[in-house]
C-alpha cells in the first residue's frame, strides 16, 4: 500500500520507536517567539543545559511588538521585559533573532516561509498553535507547549503520538471573491472546532493545487481551528516557484537545490494511501464566510441570518445564547444590517503580499465609513516593503487605514492595539474567542476583501455584490 | 515534577463546552517570564467584574465551589492557542483533575480535550480524564444535587468515586505510559536524554533533502 505525505516525513523523521505506539521524531526547524519561550531558557538554565543544535532554531519578536511608527520604544514595561529577555536569550544561546527593527522581523509564521527556513518535507516546531502554517509547503509542522519547547532545545527531538490521516479534497473552482479563508472556515463550520482533533489534515483537490502559497498558507493556518494539530499540502511547481522566485537566506541553492528538488517530487501521497478519514467538499459552492458567534465554528455564510439558540444543530442552547449575548446580536438578524466600528486586516492568517494586494484592490480610489478604525497590520517588514514597493500604502491611507508596522497586533492585542468593550470588529485574523483581541471585544472572522469593504460600507458586505451594496 | 497518584477533593462544574485557552489565561499574563503568579487570574475574565470583584454569577465563583480541585466541564476543553500558561494557571489555581465528556456525533468521535492541552496538561502533573457523555452528564447531575460533593481519585485503579449519597465510581482509559509519567513524577527531557545516542547516530546519517 502507498504512503501519505504524512507517513513519509514521519518515517523519515523517525528517531526510533518508544512504547505505547509514541515515537521520538527528530524536528529540523525550532521556530521560536518571546511569549511562549522564556520559561524554556530558563529551564536550560536551571539544568545548566545546552542547546543541541542552535542552527536549527530560528527566533522573532511578534506578539508584544507596537506596529506605530515609535515601536522601538515600547513603553509597557512587562512586555519591554519579555522581548528583551528574548533578546537575552538568543544571545547566550546562540540562537539566531530577528528582532524588532531587523529587516526580517515578522510575525514567525510569515517571516519562516519568507527567509526560506520553511522547506517540503521538514518537520518544524513553534511554541505557537499556527505553526500549522508552515504545513502549506509540505511539510509536518505543529504547535507546542513551552515543555515542550524546552524538549527540542534540549535534545531536537519530540517524543510524539502518531496521529491519525485525514484528507481534506476540494473540488472544483472558487468563484469570484472567495478565499482560502473561507474554504477554511466552511470546513471548520461543517467538522466543527474539534472535528480534526488527533489528527493531520491533508488538503487536496482542484481548488487547493490552483492556489498560490500565499492562499495555502492561510487554510493551513486555520487547521488548528479545526482541531487538527497540523495541516499540509503537497509540494508542487507553487511550492517551487515561491522557493525558488527571489533570494531566500535559508533556502537550498545550486546542486543542493537540486537534490532537494529531487526529493520534494517524491513526497506527495501515493496514488493507493489511505487515510484515516477523509471529506470532500465542493468549493464552487463555497459562498464568502462570517463568523456570528464566539469560536470558529460559529460561521455561516454572508446571507445566512444569525442563528437561533433552538435552530442551531450541534450546540447546546447555552452555548448559542452565551455567544449571541457576548456578540450583542438577535437571532435572526443579516450581518449586512449590522454595524462595524474596527476593521484590522492582519495576523498570520491574512497579512502576505496577496491578501494586502486584495484588501487594496477594494479599498482603491474609496474611503473608509467615518466610525470605522481601519488597521492595515502587514505579516512581516518585508511584506510591509514590498507593499510599499507597489504603492498599496498610500492606498490604504488615502482611504484613511492606518498603516501599521509588521507584528500580531490586533489579533491577539499584547501589545496596544485593542478592542474596547463592545467594539464590534470585521477581522482577517483567525479567532473570534471573547476577550481575544479585546477584552468584551466581538470579533467576525472574513477573508481581506470582505474586511476592506466592511471598512467602506461600515457594516458587513456581500463580497459578491460589491461595489453595488 | 510532583507525582501524581491519588487525590480527593470537592468537585466543581464548569457548563461550557470548547472552552478555550485564551479564556482559561487571557493575553494581558502572557507577558511574564516567569512559571508562577497564573493562578488568580485563571479565568479572568469571567471570574472578575471589571472593577475587579468575584463576578458572582460565574459558575466557578459559587461558595459551594470554594475549595476545589477537580473540574468537571464539557468537550473539547483546552482548545485554541497552544499556551502552556492555562496549564500553569489551572494547576497553581488549585486544579489536579479536569474531568470532560468525549462526544460521539454521528460517525465522529470527538475528544474532550484538545491535543496541545493534553499534552501540556500530563508535563504539569495535571490528569486530565476523559468519560463519556453520559457518565459526565450524571457527574453533573451529582454535583448539582449535593454540595460540597467530593471525589476520590485514584490513578493506579484509574477510577474515580464520588461520594453522594451512594458512592458512584467510574472508571476511565490513560496510556500507560502518560499514567506511568504522572505517578512516578518524570521529567521528561531526562526520559529522552536516554536516548542520547540514538539521536546521534540518527544526526549522522542524517540529510535533509534525500529520503
Ligand atoms: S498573528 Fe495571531 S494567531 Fe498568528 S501568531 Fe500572532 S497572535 Fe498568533
Amino acid at each position: 500500500m502507498g504512503k501519505t505525505l504524512f507517513e513519509k516525513i514521519w518515517a523519515k523523521h523517525m528517531v526510533r520507536e518508544l512504547s505505547d505506539g509514541l515515537s521520538l521524531l527528530y524536528i529540523d526547524r525550532h521556530l521560536v517567539h518571546e511569549v511562549t519561550s522564556p520559561q524554556a531558557f530558563d529551564g536550560l538554565r536551571l539544568a545548566g543545559r545546552k542547546i543541541r543544535v542552535p542552527e536549527l532554531a530560528f527566533a522573532t519578536m511578534d506578539h508584544n511588538v507596537p506596529t506605530t511608527e515609535d515601536r522601538l520604544d515600547i513603553k509597557d514595561p512587562i512586555s519591554r521585559n519579555q522581548v528583551e529577555a528574548l533578546k537575552k536569550n538568543c544571545e547566550d544561546f546562540g540562537v539566531k533573532l530577528f528582532g524588532l527593527g531587523d529587516e526580517h522581523q515578522g510575525i514567525v509564521h510569515v517571516i519562516g516561509p519568507e527567509l526560506g527556513i520553511t522547506l517540503p518535507g521538514l518537520t518544524i516546531v513553534c511554541g505557537d498553535s499556527h505553526t500549522s502554517t508552515h504545513g502549506a509547503f509540505g511539510a509536518l509542522a505543529f504547535g507546542i507547549g513551552t515543555s515542550e519547547v524546552e524538549h527540542v532545545l534540549v535534545t531536537q527531538t519530540l517524543v510524539q503520538q502518531k496521529p491519525r490521516t485525514y484528507k481534506v479534497e476540494f473540488t472544483g473552482r472558487l468563484a469570484p471573491h472567495v478565499f482560502s479563508k473561507d474554504m477554511v472556515l466552511k470546513l471548520i463550520g461543517t467538522i466543527g472546532t474539534a472535528g480534526g482533533a488527533g489528527h493531520v489534515f491533508e488538503y487536496c483537490g482542484e481548488a487547493v493545487r490552483s492556489l498560490s502559497m500565499e492562499a495555502r498558507m492561510s487554510i493551513c493556518n486555520m487547521s488548528i481551528e479545526a482541531g487538527a494539530r497540523a495541516g499540509m499540502i503537497a509540494p508542487d511547481d507553487t511550492t517551487l516557484d515561491y522557493i525558488t522566485r527571489q533570494e531566500r537566506l535559508y533556502a537550498p541553492k545550486r546542486e543542493e537545490l537540486e537534490r532537494a528538488r529531487a526529493y520534494w517530487q517524491t513526497l506527495p501521497s501515493d496514488g493507493d494511501a489511505e487515510f484515516d478519514q477523509t471529506l470532500t467538499i465542493d468549493a464552487g459552492s463555497i459562498v464568502p464566510q462570517v463568523t456570528w458567534g464566539t469560536n470558529p465554528e460559529m460561521v455561516m455564510d454572508i446571507d445566512q441570518p444569525v442563528p437561533a439558540p433552538d435552530s442551531a444543530t450541534g450546540y447546546s442552547r447555552t452555548d448559542v445564547e452565551n455567544a449571541l449575548a457576548y456578540m450583542g446580536l438577535e437571532p435572526g438578524v443579516k450581518l449586512t444590517d449590522v454595524d462595524v466600528e474596527v476593521v484590522f486586516i492582519g495576523s498570520c492568517t491574512n497579512s502576505r503580499i496577496e491578501d494586502l494586494r486584495r484588501a487594496a484592490a477594494i479599498l482603491d480610489g474609496r474611503k473608509k465609513a467615518d466610525h470605522v478604525q481601519l488597521l492595515v497590520v502587514p505579516g512581516s517588514h518585508q511584506v510591509r516593503l514590498q507593499a510599499e514597493a507597489e504603492g498599496l500604502d498610500w492606498i490604504f491611507k488615502a482611504a484613511g487605514a492606518e498603516w501599521r508596522y509588521a507584528g500580531c497586533s490586533m489579533c491577539l492585542g499584547m501589545n496596544p492595539d485593542q478592542l474596547l468593550p463592545q467594539q464590534r470588529c470585521a477581522s482577517t485574523s483567525n479567532r473570534n474567542f471573547e476577550g481575544r483581541q479585546g477584552k468584551g471585544g466581538r470579533t467576525h472572522l472574513v477573508n481581506p476583501e470582505m474586511a476592506a469593504a466592511a471598512a467602506v460600507a461600515g457594516k458587513f458586505v456581500d463580497i459578491r455584490k460589491w461595489p453595488d451594496i | 515534577m510532583k507525582p501524581f497518584t491519588t487525590h480527593t477533593g470537592i468537585v466543581a462544574t464548569l457548563n461550557r463546552a470548547n472552552v478555550d485557552t485564551d479564556a482559561i489565561i487571557p493575553k494581558q499574563f502572557l507577558k511574564s517570564i516567569k512559571r508562577t503568579g497564573y493562578g488568580p487570574n485563571a479565568f479572568f475574565d469571567w471570574r472578575y467584574t471589571p472593577d475587579g470583584d468575584p463576578e458572582m454569577s460565574f459558575e466557578l465563583n459559587q461558595p459551594r465551589f470554594e475549595g476545589r480541585s477537580i473540574l468537571v466541564t464539557r468537550n473539547n476543553f483546552g482548545c485554541g492557542s497552544s499556551r502552556e500558561h492555562a496549564v500553569w494557571a489551572l494547576v497553581q489555581d488549585g486544579y489536579r483533575v479536569i474531568i470532560a465528556p468525549r462526544k460521539e456525533a454521528g460517525d465522529q468521535r470527538l475528544p474532550a480535550f484538545a491535543d496541545i492541552f493534553r499534552i501540556n496538561a500530563t508535563k504539569n502533573g495535571l490528569l486530565v480524564v476523559e468519560f463519556s457523555e453520559n457518565e459526565v452528564n450524571a457527574i453533573f447531575n451529582l454535583v448539582n444535587t449535593h454540595t460540597g460533593l467530593q471525589a476520590a481519585v485514584d490513578l493506579e485503579k484509574q477510577q474515580v468515586e464520588f461520594q453522594g449519597a451512594l458512592p458512584t465510581i467510574y472508571h476511565f482509559d490513560i496510556e500507560p505510559r502518560t499514567k506511568e509519567q504522572l505517578i512516578k513524577g518524570l521529567d521528561d527531557i531526562e526520559q529522552t536524554l536516554l536516548y542520547e545516542a540514538d539521536i546521534t547516530r540518527f544526526e549522522e546519517e542524517y540529510d535533509l533533502f534525500t529520503l
